[in-house]
């Protein structure tokens, strides 16, 4: 199957034709950096995406962020929203962030329950609370709520004030998600360094969502677009045990992470060995993905709402390492995850099996005359990857304060961008591709806005496919 | 349960703008995938990139003409900057690209750095780019009834959007039907089956490849303008979803054939519209909320595709011997 994967059909490149090609693209992905960089705003220390409310056809958000008039985020404020969807209800993240996902365009009306927020901090407009804002569907509409000393007169903000305004994110206002506080100014050394650092801790996470589907690509040729929906399930089992059965984090993060392996050995046992079977082809197997993955995200969706799913609600605790803060939790995860990559990275190149997962990789008809049983390795690398992805899930959800059933969704390009960078099919290769994008996303944001750095990213995996196309650490094999 | 009101609104689907946009996307992703073979998983962004220039050049205060040519210019320079790098390469990275490329458009369009251009995540109201089109409507004013179906005849949701609709789905499907008769039809087939073959005559592969994705994604950037005209430009209802659904049209309808795309799309949205409508009277607010009855929806969709590509990958109107999906 593998020879079918790498079925060869391209041209030799004539030099100049390429080199023009990947001059053109670079021009044009210059200008666009450069009309994007312009009206970039600098954004605050501590710049981490939410996996929060999504909109798309079916839903709207209304959206948030808290901040006491020092601006500081205000976790954990619970805000009520009454309308054609219902009631709501929503509580402010560790960046001070809450949204809510409605399914039904109307007026809604947006309540901030006083009593949540800290003690000592005011409305500074209340006559604004309760609110109401207008919101469509796949669209979000902020309704912000400033703190501070109450203002004489109109303090407030309307409804339709472009999100982004310098006078809405600043002096202990409120900012949508995605352009937290505006604090920071341009390039500093604590900012590089504080974003250096999460843009390590992103890609160490992500790392242990892709190497799963890097896996799976290498032995199956599978490119799995239902891998984010591996991510969501962990997350979102995470959340089950936690605040529904109301297990402690620990044990429930342990089932989470077997019950998504678990998925894995079944998805392979009942869905893609027979396929492999039946003789469906690669290009069939990949769309059959991308049903699943639709399939499965609406029934996260179907179930647990759109909204985001917070796996633990108390605030976590942070430490400053010289310019850099970082809460505990996330120590912990980068722990872990460093562990857990040790551990593949052992079972990959000392233990029998993993060899016979690389034999598979290699060459499934030498392995398979060779005694090695290929649907087993592969069974083998199912169930991994997919407890692997589970364990992201749980801690990428810990990382950015939810999870939500779109959690995964949002990372499947980047994970596709980290395995293409390191080489499709290469598990070391995964790492280090997951590592480089988290620094690229995180790093980006210092010149353009916060919610275009994942962009930036799939830039630069078009820019690889161009210059590159095995990946950093691919076999320079012929992928055409 | 009221049968009329529902059989009513079904109907209703089968020559609404919204279907015959879908129908035009696929008809533009038929020539990618069922003529040429390549994998566009990016299709929604062709259609973003259409949507976004007709409206902003209407809002500029260009001309109809003007304004869709500014559509069709954005395909074309899309289809090229992705082709450029990919074509040349496996099937897979094609549609690892296009979907990134895809994600790229919808995020910088919904970016709040650009939101004088793009109205950022809220997207361009209808009515700011709505004008040239409603007033190059050669009819009056008012609202027409045809039976049960009372629409107005030139505002938003109107008789004149689904006439000139379904025109240019007639159009496309015209060019189609000659494309596949043509010498030209003929190698975007052949490269389809066996690249190597055709390339082993003389073809350029490559420049035949790049004609094919610049002309269905031109074909997409208009199904983008006709898919935005009844409502409004809104990056996030344009995403990896979309595409998604553009190609469940086309698996459904028959990849490679004329009318395959045209007849997926009808009956795409009419089934949706039955169990929503359906599971809406039937089944009572306290156990399925609205917004659930819409995942149902999606839900059946993802499963469809699924069951689709396994057991009749050649639809309801192709010829299994004519589609080897696997050739690359």
């Amino acid at each position: 199957m593998r020879s079918a994967v790498l079925d060869p059909g391209g041209t030799t490149t004539p030099p100049l034709a390429r080199r023009i090609a990947a001059l053109l693209l670079l021009a044009l992905t210059s200008v666009t950096l450069l009309l994007v960089a312009t009206p970039a705003r600098a954004q605050g220390p501590v710049a981490s995406a939410t996996a929060a409310c999504v909109a798309d056809a079916a839903t709207g958000c209304i959206v948030g962020t808290l901040r006491t008039a020092a601006g500081e985020p205000v976790v954990g404020a619970v805000v009520n929203v009454t309308g054609p969807t219902g009631e709501l209800t929503a509580t402010s993240d560790a960046t001070g962030r809450w949204s809510v996902a409605v399914t039904e365009a109307g007026e809604y009306e947006v309540t901030l329950d006083v009593a949540t927020i800290p003690a000592g901090e005011t409305l500074r407009d209340p006559g604004n609370n309760p609110r109401t804002v207008a919101v469509g569907l796949g669209a979000s509409q902020a309704a912000l709520f400033p703190l501070g000393a109450p203002a004489g007169g109109g303090g407030g903000d309307t409804d339709d004030e472009p999100s982004d305004s310098p006078t809405t994110d600043t002096e202990g206002g409120a900012a949508v998600p995605e352009t937290p506080g505006s604090t920071g100014s341009g390039v500093t050394a604590a900012r590089v360094a504080q974003l250096t650092v999460n843009g390590l801790v992103f890609g160490t996470l992500l790392a242990l969502a892709s190497v799963g589907l890097s896996l799976i690509y290498g032995t199956t040729g599978l490119s799995n677009f239902a891998h984010g929906e591996q991510v969501s399930l962990g997350g979102i089992l995470a959340y089950v045990g936690t605040q529904v059965v109301g297990l402690p984090l620990i044990p429930s993060a342990i089932i989470a992470v077997a019950l998504g392996a678990a998925t894995g050995w079944l998805q392979d046992a009942g869905l893609w060995k027979p396929l492999r079977r039946r003789g469906v082809g690669m290009i069939q197997q990949m769309i059959v993905t991308i049903g699943l993955s639709m399939a499965i995200s609406y029934v996260f969706q179907f179930f647990f709402g759109a909204g985001p799913l917070r796996i633990v609600t108390d605030t976590p605790t942070s430490v400053s390492i010289g310019p850099v803060r970082i809460t505990t939790t996330t120590l912990w995860s980068l722990a872990i995850a460093a562990i857990v990559l040790g551990g593949v990275a052992f079972f990959l190149l000392g233990t029998r099996a993993g060899r016979a997962t690389r034999a598979v990789a290699d060459n499934p008809a030498l392995a398979a005359a060779s005694g090695i049983s290929v649907n087993g390795m592969i069974r083998i690398v199912w169930t991994l990857g997919a407890g692997l992805a589970a364990l992201g899930g749980v801690l990428i959800g810990l990382y950015f304060g939810a999870t939500s059933w779109y959690s995964g969704g949002a990372l499947l390009l980047l994970m596709f961008a980290a395995v293409t960078l390191g080489g499709l099919g290469a598990a070391f290769g995964a790492l280090a591709g997951s590592i480089v994008i988290g620094l690229v996303v995180e790093l980006s944001s210092l010149w353009i806005p916060t919610d275009m750095r994942y962009a930036s990213a799939l830039v630069i995996l078009i820019l690889v496919l161009l210059v590159r196309p095995q990946g950093i650490l691919g076999r320079a094999t012929r992928v055409g | 349960m009221d049968w009329t009101r529902i059989l009513t609104n079904v109907a209703g689907e089968f020559f609404a703008p919204t279907t015959a946009a879908y129908a035009l996307a696929a008809i533009g992703l038929n020539i990618h995938f069922g003529l040429t073979g390549l994998l566009n998983m990016g299709q929604a962004g062709f259609m973003l990139l259409g949507a976004y220039g007709f409206a902003i050049a209407t809002i500029a205060g260009w001309p109809l003409w003007a304004a869709v040519l500014i559509a069709i210019a954005a395909a074309t320079i899309f289809a090229l900057i992705l082709g450029i790098p990919t074509l040349k390469l496996r099937g897979d990275y094609l549609a690892i690209v296009t979907i990134a490329a895809a994600e790229i458009v919808r995020l910088v369009g919904r970016s709040t750095a650009l939101t004088e251009l793009t109205g950022a995540s809220s997207g361009l109201r209808g009515n700011q780019y709505k004008d040239t089109f409603q007033d190059a409507s050669p009819f009056d004013d008012g609202t027409w009834a045809l039976g049960p179906f009372e629409y107005a005849v030139n505002a938003s949701n109107s008789w004149w959007i689904r006439i000139v609709g379904w025109l240019v789905v007639a159009l496309a499907c015209l060019l189609v039907w000659l494309l596949i008769r043509s010498p030209w039809g003929r190698v975007l087939k052949g490269i389809r089956e066996d690249e190597d073959a055709v390339r082993s005559l003389g073809k350029n592969v490559y420049s035949y490849k790049m004609q094919a994705l610049v002309l269905g994604g031109v074909i997409g950037s208009l199904a983008g303008i006709l898919y935005v005209l009844p409502r409004a430009v809104q990056p996030d209802s344009m995403g990896r979803s979309m595409t998604f659904f553009i190609w469940t049209i086309l698996l459904l309808g028959g990849a490679a054939t004329v009318f395959g795309p045209v007849l997926g799309s009808i009956i795409f949205w009419a089934v949706l519209a039955v169990v929503k409508l359906t599971l809406r009277d039937v089944v009572p607010t306290t156990i399925l909320r609205s917004e659930q009855i819409e995942q149902f929806g999606w839900i059946i969709v993802g499963v469809a595709l699924m069951v689709l590509i396994i057991f009749r990958p050649q639809g309801i109107l192709g010829d299994k011997k004519e589609l080897a999906i696997n050739a690359h």
